[in-house]
């Protein structure tokens, strides 16, 4: 079958598809975006999770056929949807990138080892500061995660943190590290406000 | 230069940014944080098929016959591959002894076991087809303890074995048998006012690191293969490979790929052949990835074990004799369980001084799953027991158990069980001291104005009590922990720095075969290169098996090794850099001639911090590079009857203070805090240092209260293989874990530093416990403890 969907702002168009397909197959193997990972394809990892017109999904759950027509962010699109949301654009996910915008994205990921000249995410930023990021596998996930919580929730005390991301496993962490950098997300966003 | 257990001086480097002791941030940060780094699972081909196992659904059984063919006449099929399809003579592959089949021969030895495997150009046609394979079992009994493994009439669960352990072992069904024996145990017995005999059992655990076995195999034009995979050790994987595959190792090109967590579950190989033989057979890109339910198969576990102890006191409180036995179930093939064996009975009694030892481990081969490496690799199972021991032994003498502890605590100078002296800082009793110090989470912290906050509770969001039958408990432990690879074992690593100028700067570049698993040693090579080389730029090149090997990311030891072989590498580098400075510039100023010049800030400086010359200056167009082998001081084999040697490199230290409440009416646990005070030797990078620490601490929690593989003892099947079944700690199960580190230099190592990964998985669980008797009464001989445990139920 074939899906069209919109990823990050961009319609994407998703041929030969099988039906027992998910959207986390779907994104990963068939779009080129395998920003959300594959740890345990049975939803109970978080490590796939995607926004689905603006609410968190386990992306390995989804059939693939349950988006045609809906709007999806990624990890690879959380920097641009974090940044559309700061300047008053949307914060509900079905505003869209212009595909213009969406290369220009692109193009400034991978112009060095360490990817300097990227734009982040303030959560994308506080993850690296914070010292969250180990193998890094789980990041994904939790970073779509702890975006959506504290879009809802500017001022989260820590048993909401704990709440909010107990559906993303981390297994090098010991979440310590999560919990500090989605405290220093809060605050930046506090002082910036 | 004896440091006396002071922290390290630096002095080239310590005017350079980004250098060891700083917090500098993951060079592959920004790459994790935007979903652009490349894991194992990632890898993407043109034309690429995917392959997949078909494994036994039986534990122990000879295989009668395999019908492949309605698998290979399916659409979209490319191939269908047995054991009758192995390329050579070499069929069999393991980290030490050569036991595990690429795929089954005539038996299988337990379930899950790899039988065919099939290449389709799409997964689930892959999956399809596998499915379609007929493989006819004929069952055996199962092995599945060691009653069954050595009764008089045991099956063998390997025949004719010809390893070089066979000949010590007391039965064919036993891998490994490793006593340590020093002074009279009996003889000592005799001044013991108090004797505590104690059986303990240990669960088996999994690595349960979140990214999947998995890589991609691409068949190259002169017959070789390049395999892009996630593993600990390129070099290892290469040597198990290339014999199988029928090629010579330089036609085997390995590149690691992005690896998503490790914890000793990468040691082996897993789908590394399949892949590579698939994509052979077939002329095209294979990718393998494992799901979940795989991966329990897919792996080797944390030897689950029994264990016996035997500990006697004066009524002072000095320890007088330990005796144990500590049978730990390998499974159906060796892995790392003859290493494993040899730490449990060498670190068997823990960090205390006994000068009357008696200890046996041994590792059995069963039809369980397979055991081998995990995280703190036979010293964690020996910890749970020895502190559960060391706490019944106070009670016993009605001693407060951390001043029990203290006093029979080793310290430098100590001689271990197997005759070999601490020779650098054993801060043990400092670490219990410092860990019981740091201040107590309050009291009922889950009341609020608004009522009781469940997540706070014990059962949490269950909404299972709101304080009633809610008691708190304190427990501490400690434990030893060896780093590096021990008994003699050639445990060298190798870097390849090159320094040039590069756009006016100089540039250094560090190529290791190193595996990057999430631990940050890319982060560390970088911060080594800025000190020894006094520039800001270092670019850590991709782990390959193009450069000398790196030894294995395992046992605490990446740090110590390629750091040391990355430090020893700049060394070169910078004396032939200030060679070629002596040759150019030496005659305009004496200093040239002086024996303390430095590289900071891209320049040559003299001690007194003069500048003599612009690197860039220096090197001009030229390069220079040095690639150099570095190796540790030597260990040596432990003697197969006494146990005596000098077998380890360096220990590392941890001590654990849990706070724990429990439901006691309905058995649930929340572990409120884990506090842990560890000494690291010098701290490299301290973020990262406290990252290794509360993981390490947070897989302990695991085995302590939730993880477990559950075994079927009928049938040797496992019986719960997902996230479903195999709970490990999410953020909720978690508590605060506070951090006190130590940085007391060991001389023998690079800048003193000492390896941190393992030594708080130890006594984390059994801190955990600890807290949990104390909170209950309750005696609790294994872990993890489950609900019907602590409510009788059971």
């Amino acid at each position: 079958m074939r899906v069209n969907f919109t990823v990050n702002g961009r319609p994407q168009e998703a041929d030969d598809v099988w039906e027992g397909e998910s959207l986390l197959y779907v994104l990963r193997e068939r779009l080129g975006l395998p920003g959300s990972k594959n740890a345990c394809e049975q939803g109970e990892c978080g490590s796939c999770t995607v926004r689905l017109d603006g609410v968190p999904v386990c992306a390995c759950l989804v059939a693939a056929g349950q988006v045609e027509g809906r709007e999806v962010v990624t990890v690879e699109g959380l920097a641009e949807y974090a940044k559309q949301r700061a300047e008053g654009g949307c914060g509900t996910g079905a505003c869209g990138t212009t595909l213009q915008d969406a290369r220009q994205w692109r193009a400034t990921g991978t112009d060095s080892q360490a990817g300097q000249g990227t734009e982040l995410s303030p959560i994308q930023q506080a993850f690296i500061d914070a010292g969250a990021v180990q193998c890094g596998f789980c990041t994904p996930g939790l970073l779509v995660a702890a975006d959506e919580m504290l879009e809802r929730h500017p001022n989260p005390s820590d048993a909401d943190i704990r709440e909010a991301l107990s559906g993303n496993l981390c297994r090098c962490t010991g979440y310590e590290k999560i919990m500090d950098a989605v405290r220093l997300a809060a605050a930046r966003q506090g002082e910036a406000v | 230069m004896p440091t006396n257990g002071a922290p390290t001086k630096i002095t080239q480097g310590s005017q350079t940014k980004g250098g060891i002791g700083e917090s500098t941030l993951r060079p592959d940060g920004i790459l994790k944080v935007t979903g652009e780094f490349a894991y194992s699972s990632d890898m993407w081909h043109e034309d690429m098929l995917w392959g997949q196992i078909l494994r036994s659904t039986v534990a122990h059984a000879e295989i009668v016959s395999i019908d492949t063919s309605e698998a290979l006449a399916t659409p979209g099929v490319y191939a269908v591959m047995t054991y009758d399809d192995l390329p050579t003579e070499v069929k069999n592959y393991g980290l030490e002894i050569q036991d595990t089949p690429v795929l089954a021969h005539g038996k299988v030895r337990h379930h899950g076991e790899p039988v065919a495997v099939v290449a389709a150009d799409h997964p689930e046609t892959a999956r399809r087809a596998a499915a379609k394979i007929k493989v006819e079992y004929r069952e055996l009994p199962v092995i599945t303890d060691e009653a069954s493994a050595t009764a008089p009439d045991a099956i063998l669960v390997h025949e004719n074995r010809t390893d070089h352990h066979v000949g010590h072992v007391p039965h064919p069904n036993i891998v490994h048998r490793q006593p340590i024996i020093r002074g009279d145990v009996t003889q000592a017995a005799r001044k013991a006012d108090v004797v505590v005999r104690g059986e303990y059992s240990f669960g088996m655990q999994d690595q349960a690191f979140l990214g999947p076995e998995s890589g991609l195999a691409v068949p190259e034009e002169d017959g070789g293969v390049h395999l892009y995979i996630a593993t600990q050790w390129l070099h290892s994987d290469l040597r198990q490979i290339a014999p199988v595959l029928g090629l010579p190792e330089e036609k085997v090109r390995m590149t690691l790929a992005g690896v998503g967590g490790a914890f000793g579950g990468r040691e082996d190989l897993s789908m590394q052949i399949h892949a590579c033989l698939l994509a052979l057979r077939t002329g095209k890109p294979v990718k393998i990835v494992y799901n979940r339910f795989e991966s329990f198969f897919g792996h080797v576990h944390r030897h689950p074990a029994r264990l016996y102890y035997e500990h006697g006191a004066t009524k002072e409180g000095k320890l007088t004799h330990v005796k144990c036995r500590i049978v730990l179930d390998g499974g159906a093939y060796a892995s790392a369980s003859p290493a494993v064996v040899g730490n449990a009975a060498s670190l068997g009694i823990g960090p205390y001084v006994v000068d009357d030892v008696e200890v046996e481990a041994i590792a059995l081969y069963t039809n369980n799953p397979p055991c081998g490496a995990m995280r703190g690799f036979g010293a964690v199972q020996a910890c749970f027991a020895y502190e559960a021991q060391m706490d019944k032994v106070a009670q016993r003498l009605g001693m407060d158990p951390v001043e029990f502890r203290q006093l029979n605590a080793m310290e430098q100078g100590t001689i271990m069980p197997t005759g070999q002296p601490v020779d650098s800082p054993a801060p043990v009793a400092e670490l219990l001291r410092r860990v019981k110090a740091m201040p107590m989470p309050p009291e009922r912290q889950w009341e609020s104005s608004e009522g009781a906050d469940v997540r706070q509770l014990p059962g949490g969001l269950s909404n299972t009590t709101h304080g009633e039958g809610v008691v708190r408990g304190v427990g501490y432990a400690v434990g030893i922990k060896n780093v590096g690879f021990s008994e003699g074992f050639d445990d060298y690593s190798t870097a390849r720095v090159r320094m040039e100028v590069i756009a006016g700067e100089p540039v250094a570049t560090v190529h290791t075969a190193m595996a990057e698993v999430g631990q940050g040693g890319v982060t560390v090579h970088a911060q080594i290169a800025r000190t020894e080389l006094g520039v800001a730029q270092v670019t850590i090149h991709p782990a390959d098996t193009r450069v000398g090997s790196a030894g294995s990311t395992s046992a605490s030891r990446q740090t110590y090794v390629t750091g040391g072989a990355v430090k020893n590498a700049c060394e070169l580098v910078r004396e032939k850099v200030l060679e070629i400075g002596r040759r150019k510039f030496g005659s305009y100023h004496p200093a040239w001639a002086g024996a303390e010049l430095l590289l900071e800030g891209g320049k040559v400086v003299t001690d007194g911090g003069e500048v003599l010359a612009d690197l860039a200056d220096v090197l001009g167009e030229e390069a220079v590079e040095v690639e150099e082998e570095w190796r540790h001081r030597p260990t040596e084999a432990f003697d197969l009857r006494t146990g005596q040697g000098f077998g380890h490199v360096q220990y590392s230290f941890a001590a654990h203070r849990a706070v724990v409440e429990v439901d006691t009416e309905l058995g649930m646990v929340k572990v409120v805090e884990l506090a842990c005070a560890q000494d690291v030797g010098k701290a490299l990078n301290p973020l990262s240092v406290l990252g290794q620490i509360q993981g390490g601490t947070a897989q302990g929690l695991g085995i302590a209260v939730m993880e477990e593989i559950v075994v079927d003892p009928k049938t040797a099947k496992v019986r719960n293989p997902s996230f479903t079944d195999y709970l490990i700690p999410t953020i909720l199960d978690t508590p605060t874990i506070p951090v006190d580190v130590l940085e007391l230099a060991d001389d023998h190592a690079p800048y003193g530093l000492r390896g941190v990964g393992e030594a708080p998985t130890l006594s984390s669980t059994p801190a955990v416990l600890a807290a949990i008797r104390n909170a209950t009464g309750l005696e609790l001989n294994r872990t993890p403890v489950r609900p019907e445990h602590l409510t009788g139920t059971s």
